[in-house]
């Protein structure tokens, strides 16, 4: 079973269920099949990206300033490194779906919410478009629509979670970098995996309440 | 061919005019030349207010002449003031929701409340209450449409004893006094929607709110002291030099205030350098040298600053006093201007992973173009003039013409 696999639609309960995301840093491979998954699935505008992934390059001597690359958001994959021996690797970034969520603080319609189950979400046909939101979350997530003309994100594939289903990109991830969890689950593997491993939120100073858990995180990740 | 694309995909990026890593959503910028705009507009207004406060309620009677003028500017651009937000909006006609709607932890759910209580519970109040003598008696004197508007905008209270005038100067007063914390409210919280952003560090700062408010009152006092001074020439008047020179002594007390609040932030982020120093740092070194270093600090703050302290201090004639002004005030519009841009398109050059610069591109005839906002700019100018029409400033002579019939 994969991790936070939902049950059944027809037994869907909102306030049952509070999801989140375990990305396994070690095990992505930067192939881009969640980037390119997401796209299909969501119908994501070229060159905007609900999720992405990142290569990190640290040296010994600048572990502070890493060389980071996203061509076209890792979609197609990565050129190959350098053969120096230094540290590479990549990260997975998605929408947090933060419990105290900037974005959602600063709406002035209220138009992005937290859902009962913990997904952050955006009414697109009230959402005026003014980018406030855009602008709050930290992690660079957001986007306005190019022809929608509306604040646009990832939902954690909300139309499928709902189904009893996973999101597309960890139903597309060949190593299982990607995990859905709910934290309401207690049968959700999440738990002992938190429990036995040293997992972090990207800029925990932000207080946002993350819920992307990445596991193996570098300090020099962004 | 896959390093093919990877290296297509960088020239890309590189004719996009980003430097080293940004968030691939970060790459085009969310708010324009527009968004600048609004600030430098509501700015103007809060500070005309002020001006035209330390009249009615601090009782300096040497700046009188720009009392009325100064209250017609600052509603000419607040009628323009949410122009280039509409303007900038995804779905502009799904605005009104910010009133019927709002979002309670939303700064920006409040401009709807802040700009309404502005504009209708003190400015509109306030040249109302200052003006109607002149209105009735313009009533009475005009002909044709122009007597209609002019019956309309009694509201029809046509009582000018002088019991219903004394009324109508206390409550004008007190309008007055509740319009002075209402500018402030209505700038600083235009500088709380930048300042309460926590994930961008150019913007994070409690002082952002104080900073906008001081700024707001010199790009307002230069403004109205430079309308004055032109529309007095264009009248072919004399230009009340006892008013000029107190009102650019104000702007200079005002503007050394501004200044150090400014310098203050800057330091204190220099001399703290946290995470995000080395990217802002390099940042102002070179994409925002230009309209930071340059533009605001260089001519638009520090030069009108020891051209009015020269005024301060040295004697000098009449001609050149005038001159001298006039360059101050036109430096430290631009130096306002220059300073709101820094902060709205400054703030979104880097990236939040303080690895990557991007590039502004500013579109010509675009909804969002420069066009547009030069339009914008100019049209409170036409309004303005249109007011004057409406509701001469310069009274004493018009409503006495009026009263007598002339």
């Amino acid at each position: 079973m994969l991790a936070g696999t939902p049950e059944q639609a027809e037994n869907y309960k909102q306030s049952d269920h509070w999801w989140g995301m375990l990305i396994d840093v070690p095990k992505c491979i930067g192939c881009g099949n969640c980037v390119r998954a997401c796209a299909a699935e969501n119908d994501v505008p070229e060159g905007y990206f609900r999720t992405w992934v990142e290569r990190y390059h640290v040296s010994d001597e600048n572990m502070t300033n890493p060389e980071v690359i996203s061509p076209d958001g890792g979609k197609e994959g990565f050129p190959v490194a350098k053969e120096d021996a230094e540290k590479y690797f990549f990260v997975p970034k998605m929408c947090n779906h933060c419990a105290d969520s900037p974005c959602t603080q600063v709406c002035p319609v209220g138009a992005t919410f937290v859902s009962p189950d913990g997904v952050v979400l955006i009414d697109q046909k009230y959402c005026l478009g003014c980018a406030y939101c855009v602008q709050a979350c930290p992690y660079g997530c957001r986007y306005i629509h190019p022809e929608k003309k509306v604040a646009d994100k990832c939902t954690l594939c909300y139309h499928r979670i709902t189904k009893g289903l996973t999101t597309a990109c960890c139903e597309s991830c060949p190593t299982g970098a990607r995990q859905l969890v709910d934290l309401k689950n207690p049968k959700d593997p999440i738990h002992e995996f938190l429990k036995t491993h040293s997992v972090q939120v990207l800029k925990p100073q932000m207080a946002t309440g993350a819920k992307a858990f990445y596991n193996g995180l570098d300090g020099s990740v962004r | 061919m896959c390093d093919l694309a990877m290296f297509l995909a960088e020239q890309v990026k590189t004719m996009n005019g980003v430097e080293g890593f940004m968030y691939p959503n970060e790459i085009g910028l969310q708010w324009s030349v527009l968004i600048v705009l609004y600030p430098f507009i509501t700015g103007l207004v809060a500070g005309a207010f002020i001006l035209a406060s330390l009249e009615r309620v601090f009782r300096v009677e040497a700046v009188k002449p720009t009392y009325r003028l100064a209250l017609l500017t600052a509603l000419s651009f607040l009628i323009v003031a949410p122009l280039p937000l509409q303007l900038h909006l995804g779905h502009p006609e799904r605005s009104p929701e910010m009133y019927f709607t709002p979002h309670s932890t939303s700064a920006m759910a409040m401009f709807g409340y802040v700009y309404l209580w502005y504009l209708m519970a003190v400015l509109v109040l306030e040249i109302w209450l200052d003006y109607r003598q002149d209105i009735v008696l313009l009533s009475r004197s005009s002909k044709g449409l122009l007597r209609l508007v002019y019956k309309v905008m009694t509201l029809g209270s046509d009582n000018i004893s002088p019991r219903s005038l004394h009324i109508d100067e206390r409550v004008g007063w007190i309008v007055t006094l509740i319009g002075i914390p209402s500018a402030f409210l209505l700038h600083g919280y235009v500088g709380f929607i930048f300042g309460s952003i926590k994930a961008n560090p150019w913007w994070s700062s409690p002082l952002m709110p104080v900073v906008f408010i001081f700024s707001a009152m010199v790009s307002g006092i230069a403004g109205v002291m430079l309308i004055y001074m032109a529309v007095t020439k264009l009248r072919k008047q004399q230009i009340d030099i006892r008013c000029v020179d107190t009102i650019a002594m104000y702007l200079f007390y005002i503007f050394i205030i501004d200044f150090s609040l400014e310098m203050l932030d800057l330091i204190h982020r220099v001399y703290e350098a946290d995470e995000s120093f080395r990217s802002l740092n390099f940042m102002v070194h070179t994409k925002l040298y230009f309209s930071h270093i340059v533009v605001q600090i260089l001519l638009g703050t520090v030069t009108p600053l020891v051209l009015l302290f020269i005024t301060q201090v040295v004697k000098l004639p009449e001609h050149v006093r005038k001159r001298m002004y006039v360059t101050s005030g036109c430096l430290a519009l631009i130096g306002i201007f220059a300073m709101r841009w820094n902060v709205v398109i400054g703030g979104q050059l880097f990236s939040k992973s303080f690895l990557g610069y991007t590039t502004y591109k500013m579109a010509l005839v675009t909804r969002e173009g420069s066009l547009v906002a030069v339009g914008l700019t100019i049209l409170p100018l036409f309004i303005l003039w249109a007011l004057v029409k409406l509701l001469p400033p310069f009274t004493q002579e018009h409503a006495t013409q009026a009263a007598t019939g002339d």
